[in-house]
């Protein structure tokens, strides 16, 4: 069995976010860029499968659709443990044309199992994983919160608006994991690292579709008045103005 | 033209976001000189489904035999596209919860519509189509043009309110046979969520951090939670600790929330939290750090040690 891991790329999350060209674009300058959380999450879930031999899972590959600037990041996930590494190289895309590309290359090289993330946590668009299995026609799950394989049968559990579902699918099919899928993170190891170098990242041409939406202009969040301050020996004021001043409560 | 709004019910009933999106549609349909079609799936009684027309649904269709029991993603979006090209919808919009996330990819592939998700407020020109959607967590907005004739949006919680206007509409059964092979999901188990409030759909939610020390410490927070009605959540390392369920972890990580008031206690305010609860209309911070960054997205503060403050303040809620 293999598992693909789509994974999007994007700065690091305490990174100030500013934008230039009269806020028209992100201004990328001194971003760190990372392996977005939920990837980094669903990555350490594959992984974690694969070296478990009950489970039939035999190699964990890593894609991302977007220019070779993003390499770094894709090496950081051989270095965590990746057995190889796909790069779709198109300028990046939207949500409809990264999983029209990603769809292409499933099809020339079949894997069992597609995880990606809740949400890229830049555009926070939660939409790619979905696309992709609609465009594979294949089972689509998501929310899933716990992900179990053992000898080619998959057990997942499901967050849903109710509560949870434990729920099966057959092979093969696109999940879209949240959190709980794996606990921490992996961390990359010396050895990882210096094995990664050496490592080759496969390149395939950009995909068929174009993006169906554009960014037009970006905006801050008003500023939020200052802060009141109550007097902590009568907290009672802060219920009279959550009642009357905020109308809240 | 139309709008198609889907109103997904639980237990046969509408909850209270649903009237908000059938709102929104509304004044978008108004936007486009356009009338709103509700899609409902399952089974609702008439008298519920009626409902949706205080808010503005000119026409309801209830699709109710045809889904599985179970919810399986590329089925529901197979209903609802369906239904949008028997009504000739240029815009469906779906809330931007669960299900919404899970049906609206499907619903663009098979379109081929452009989708902006997370969507809060109303669209910003209709020639072209752009609407303005969270992006970088909660950090910015994004203005996005929706390129195709067909386009989806997905609402985000708590940014729009319920509007009654009479939409007067009939209730119309549809019947939309769905293809066994398209319905993969077999769902094994149901593990309802216990009685309390949910957190997602929550007014008020009462969140407790590292300062509060250790688990035994919660009664105060869950007291005033209950005199607040509100639901309760929790920062990152307390839900990693095991000192709160992991439901209750808000933030980047975890659950992205946006009740009318949230309340941090002994919660420092790091960004990646601050990602999942910045859209909360009101923030309060409780905490002994006068410079904790929390206080700085927070209108209302107290300074103080929330053992003490706590109980307080469940007083006066009490006495109110
Ligand atoms: C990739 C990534 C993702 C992350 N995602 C999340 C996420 O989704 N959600 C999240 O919450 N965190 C997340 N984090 C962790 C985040 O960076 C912070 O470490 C975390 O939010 C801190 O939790 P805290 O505020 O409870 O604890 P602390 O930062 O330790 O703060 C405790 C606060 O309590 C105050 N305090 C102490 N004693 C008292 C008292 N007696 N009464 C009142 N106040 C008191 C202190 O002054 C302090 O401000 C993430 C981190 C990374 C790197
Ligand atoms: N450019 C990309 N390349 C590969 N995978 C991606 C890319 N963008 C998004 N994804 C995957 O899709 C998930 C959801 O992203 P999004 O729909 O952009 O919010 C991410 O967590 C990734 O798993």
């Amino acid at each position: 069995m293999k598992i693909l891991v789509c994974i999007s790329n994007v700065p690091d999350t305490t990174t100030k976010i500013r934008f230039t060209g009269e806020n028209t674009s992100f201004d990328s300058s001194g971003v760190q860029w990372v392996i977005n959380p939920w990837d980094e999450l669903s990555l350490t879930r594959a992984l974690e499968l694969r070296d478990d031999p009950a489970s039939g899972v035999k190699s964990v590959t890593v894609i991302h659709s977007g220019p070779a600037s993003a390499e770094p990041t894709i090496r950081k996930a051989l270095a965590i443990g990746a057995d190889d590494a796909v790069r779709i190289d198109s300028p990046s895309g939207d949500a409809y044309s990264v999983a029209a590309g990603i769809a292409e290359v499933v099809r020339s090289e079949q894997y069992d199992i597609i995880l990606c993330g809740v949400e890229s946590s830049d555009y926070n668009g939660s939409m790619v994983g979905g696309m992709l299995a609609e465009f594979l026609e294949i089972p689509s799950v998501s929310g899933i919160s716990e992900l179990n394989v053992e000898g080619g049968n998959v057990t997942i559990t499901r967050e849903t608006d109710e509560g949870k579902e434990i729920v099966s699918v057959p092979l093969p099919f696109a999940g879209v994991v949240q959190k709980g899928i794996a606990k921490e993170p992996r961390i990359a190891a010396m050895r990882g690292i210096m094995m990664a170098r050496s490592k080759q990242i496969r390149i395939y041409e950009s995909g068929p579709e174009e993006s169906l939406t554009g960014i037009k202009s970006f905006e801050k969040p008003p500023a939020r008045d200052a802060c009141k301050f109550i007097d902590a020996d009568n907290p009672e004021q802060l219920i009279d103005l959550l009642q009357n001043e905020a109308k809240v409560i | 033209m139309s709008v198609l709004v889907y109103t997904e019910n639980q237990g046969g009933r509408f909850r209270k976001h649903i009237f908000e999106l059938v709102s929104y549609a509304s004044e978008t349909a108004k936007m486009l000189n356009s009338t709103v079609t509700a899609l409902s799936t399952g089974k609702v009684d008439e008298s519920e489904l009626m409902k949706l027309g205080n808010y503005g649904a000119n026409r309801i269709i209830s699709v109710e035999n045809s889904l599985p029991s179970g919810f399986d993603n590329r089925a529901y979006s197979y209903v609802v596209s369906e239904v949008a090209r028997k009504t000739g919808a240029t815009v469906i919009i779906l809330s931007d919860n669960h299900s919404g996330k899970a049906i609206a990819p499907g619903l663009s592939v098979r379109l081929k519509a452009a989708v902006g998700s997370g969507v809060s407020r109303l669209p910003v020109s209709t020639e072209p189509f752009v609407v303005c959607k969270r992006v970088f967590s909660g950090n910015a907005f994004a203005h996005v043009v929706l390129k195709t004739p067909v386009r989806i949006i997905t609402l985000a919680r708590n940014s729009f309110s319920c509007i009654e206007s009479a939409g007067n509409p009939a209730v119309e059964r549809m019947e939309i046979p769905v293809d066994g092979t398209l319905v993969r999901t077999t769902v094994r188990e149901v593990i309802p969520q216990s009685g309390r409030i949910q957190l997602t759909d929550a007014d008020i939610v009462v969140s407790g951090g590292r300062g509060m020390k250790a688990p035994g410490n919660w009664a105060p927070l869950l007291e005033l939670a209950e005199g607040l009605g509100a639901a309760t959540a929790c920062s990152r390392p307390v839900s990693d600790e095991g000192w709160r369920p992991h439901e209750e972890h808000a933030g980047q990580t975890g659950r992205i929330i946006a009740p009318n008031l949230y309340i941090a206690v002994g919660i420092s305010g790091a960004t990646q939290h601050l990602a999942g609860v910045s859209s909360s209309k009101y923030i309060v911070a409780i905490n002994t750090d006068r410079d904790a960054p929390i206080f700085e997205a927070a209108q209302y503060g107290i300074v103080g040690d929330a053992m003490k403050v706590l109980p307080k303040l469940t007083e006066a809620i009490k006495k109110r």
